[in-house]
């Protein structure tokens, strides 16, 4: 009985993710990165509702350049905002853009890159080319570009959505800033993805249960869903959370060279752009948003590497 | 080998072509023109000024203007700032290229010593130091290296300026901020690189054989393991001379960067034209550099 126990036990378990769970949790710098992202998503995303954090984008020139106090935990800026706020909320719009981002350019580039490696011959050929070519350009060119297209239409849209939802008019305008980014950033940033989707159907698709399932007379959109992708998802996953940090920096980047995010709006690219005026005077502004930022994007690193080593063995480079 | 080389040109050409027309059509289809910014001018004179530039006609007329301009070897002259496009790019492509071939030689000399060594004494503190060293370059953007650095180090030393682009030691922290992000990552690659190398038969041989420890990575494992970050070397110095605006608007560099996004704001579609050109271009020259440097390390890839 009890063995028949055991047995149990060692069958259940052993499923491919459960295998990398396990790994996953014998990596420090993985764990301590995924708590580190959970602290700070918490505070960002549900601290603010409370009462307690001021509006962020409230200014009050009688209150300028405050030290940290009971009021203001981290002090105000040069407008006299309460710079927490103004740091969870603006990581609100970063961890947004690039989680949002990054689900945008897994959707296009997963699709792509499967139906290129599925398809294969000229097909393929003719949509790697594309890619090589798109991949030629440079990104930040091209998503400045975009991005600023986007926005025009984005004011027609906001004018439309607010005639319909008054109500909500401060909702709709903070979030129609975001669209843009998101989609400039998702839409181009998907290549590596669809390179890595297709590398993976082509080693899937010449084998054995792919074929089975073709002899079965299966359809190929029907073997693609739910024989391939499924399969294949290891590997997408990882690459997706090392997207993620490389699209919070471009938001930041873009932000910070006054592109992206608009002012009075926070972002931490705002908040950084904004400290950098002040550095000499009040290494505060600076300082406390660089190190929440950077602490972020440590995290994320570590937790893809980790998440690279645990779901893929193999490639874990010692 | 001269033959791919030329085919490879041949595709650049392509690529560089393509981007122009994806940049043309894009700069085009955005709202506002090169006149329409903060000195408002009559109709009259944004209608005499359009001719000037033929931005009245026909996106095709006026791209078959444009390239005839090329075949010229002009780049037109820009609407807002009122020069030539090439006599732009002349007086400020000689400060990008010397950051950049700063930024990636500190770079180099950093990152792939730094990821030799991680690889040799593997699972030690040397390595662990290192590869969080790394990562931490990874995560801190430039943007906010650049400012603390000027910050805090600029104001101690006093041959160090805070900003500005006078004599050779104004380079020095510019550089240092666009070589760190590359430094790190080219520690991670070749590390990886090493380690591949390192477990394989014929260092073993070279072990076994008596040779000292030293040949064997100088003579032996280098040669292989470095591939990888020799491959990451071309794009990553395309991409230190494209991407360096943020480091040149922080530090008050001459540079192109701040033409590239001014342009892109200012609709100054002539001089974006001029700056995507020269970018791409870069681009694929430093990807066929690092393609050939490949094959002269990796006998294998000839033929």
């Amino acid at each position: 009985m009890s063995k028949n126990a055991q047995n149990n036990a060692a069958l259940k378990g052993h499923s491919l993710w459960s295998d990398a769970w396990i790994r996953l949790k014998k990596n420090h710098m993985a764990m301590i990165s995924l708590v580190v992202l959970l602290i700070i998503g918490t505070l960002c995303f549900i601290i603010p509702a409370f009462s307690f954090i001021p509006d962020p984008n409230t200014q009050n020139l009688n209150n300028t350049f405050q030290d940290p106090s009971g009021n203001h935990l981290l002090g105000t800026d040069q407008s006299g905002r309460d710079l927490l706020a103004r740091l969870l909320y603006g990581g609100q719009i970063s961890l947004l853009v690039g989680l949002v981002a990054t689900t945008v350019s897994v959707i296009i580039g997963l699709s792509y890159g499967a139906i290129a490696g599925y398809a294969g011959g000229k097909t393929d050929s003719i949509m790697m080319r594309i890619v090589d070519i798109l991949y030629g350009l440079p990104f930040l060119v091209l998503v400045i570009l975009f991005s600023l297209l986007i926005s025009e239409h984005a004011k027609d849209l906001t004018e439309s959505l607010i005639n319909r939802w008054p109500d909500h008019e401060v909702v709709i305008k903070k979030l129609i800033n975001l669209v843009p980014l998101f989609v400039a950033i998702g839409a181009l940033g998907w290549l590596t993805m669809a390179r890595v989707a297709r590398a993976q159907v082509i080693s899937l698709k010449k084998q054995e249960f792919v074929e089975a399932a073709v002899s079965l007379g299966l359809s190929h959109p029907k073997i693609l869903l739910r024989h391939i992708i499924p399969n294949m998802l290891g590997p997408i996953i990882v690459y997706a959370t090392l997207t993620v940090p490389g699209f919070v920096l471009t938001e930041a980047t873009l932000s910070f060279l006054g592109l992206g995010v608009e002012s009075p709006n926070s972002s931490w690219g705002i908040l950084l752009s904004e400290g950098a005026n002040y550095m000499e005077t009040y290494p505060r502004l600076l300082i406390i948003p660089s190190i929440t930022f950077s602490l972020t994007l440590f995290a994320l690193n570590f937790l893809g590497d980790g998440l690279r080593d645990a779901l893929d063995p193999k490639a874990a480079k010692d | 080998m001269l033959h791919t080389i030329i085919s490879r040109l041949l595709q650049g050409i392509a690529v560089v072509f393509c981007l122009l027309l994806i940049t043309f059509v894009l700069v085009r289809l955005m709202p506002g023109d090169p006149f329409s910014g903060e000195k408002a001018h009559s109709a009259h004179i944004i209608q005499k000024n359009k001719e000037r530039f033929h931005l009245d006609q026909s996106y095709v007329r006026q791209f078959s203007v444009y390239l005839g301009f090329l075949a010229r070897g002009e780049m037109g002259d820009s609407p807002v700032k009122e020069q030539p496009v090439t006599k732009i790019i002349k007086h400020s492509f000689p400060a990008s290229l010397i950051l950049g071939i700063a930024g990636i030689s500190i770079a180099i000399l950093i990152g792939i010593p730094a990821g030799i060594l991680s690889a040799l004494k593997k699972n030690s503190y040397i390595d662990y130091g290192t590869m969080v060293v790394a990562m931490a370059g990874i995560s801190i953007p430039s943007f906010v290296i650049a400012p603390l650095l000027a910050g805090q180090v600029a104001t101690r030393i006093p041959f160090l300026k805070i900003a500005g682009w006078g004599d050779p030691f104004d380079w020095i922290l510019p550089a240092i901020t666009l070589g760190l992000g590359t430094a790190a990552y080219l520690a991670r690659i070749t590390r990886g690189g090493m380690l591949e190398v390192l477990n394989q038969d014929y260092i073993r041989t070279a072990h076994a054989k008596g040779v000292r420890p030293l040949i064997v990575v100088t003579k032996h494992a280098i040669r292989g393991g470095i591939i990888p970050a020799i491959a990451y070397v071309g794009p990553a110095f395309a991409a230190l001379i494209t991407g360096s605006f943020i480091i040149e608007t922080i530090f008050q560099i001459p540079g192109m960067g701040q033409h590239f996004v001014n342009a892109t704001k200012d609709r100054d579609y002539f001089l974006l034209q001029g700056v995507v050109i020269l970018f791409g271009t870069l681009i694929v020259f430093a990807n066929l550099a690092a393609d050939i440097a490949l094959v002269m390390l990796n006998p294998r890839l000839r033929n």
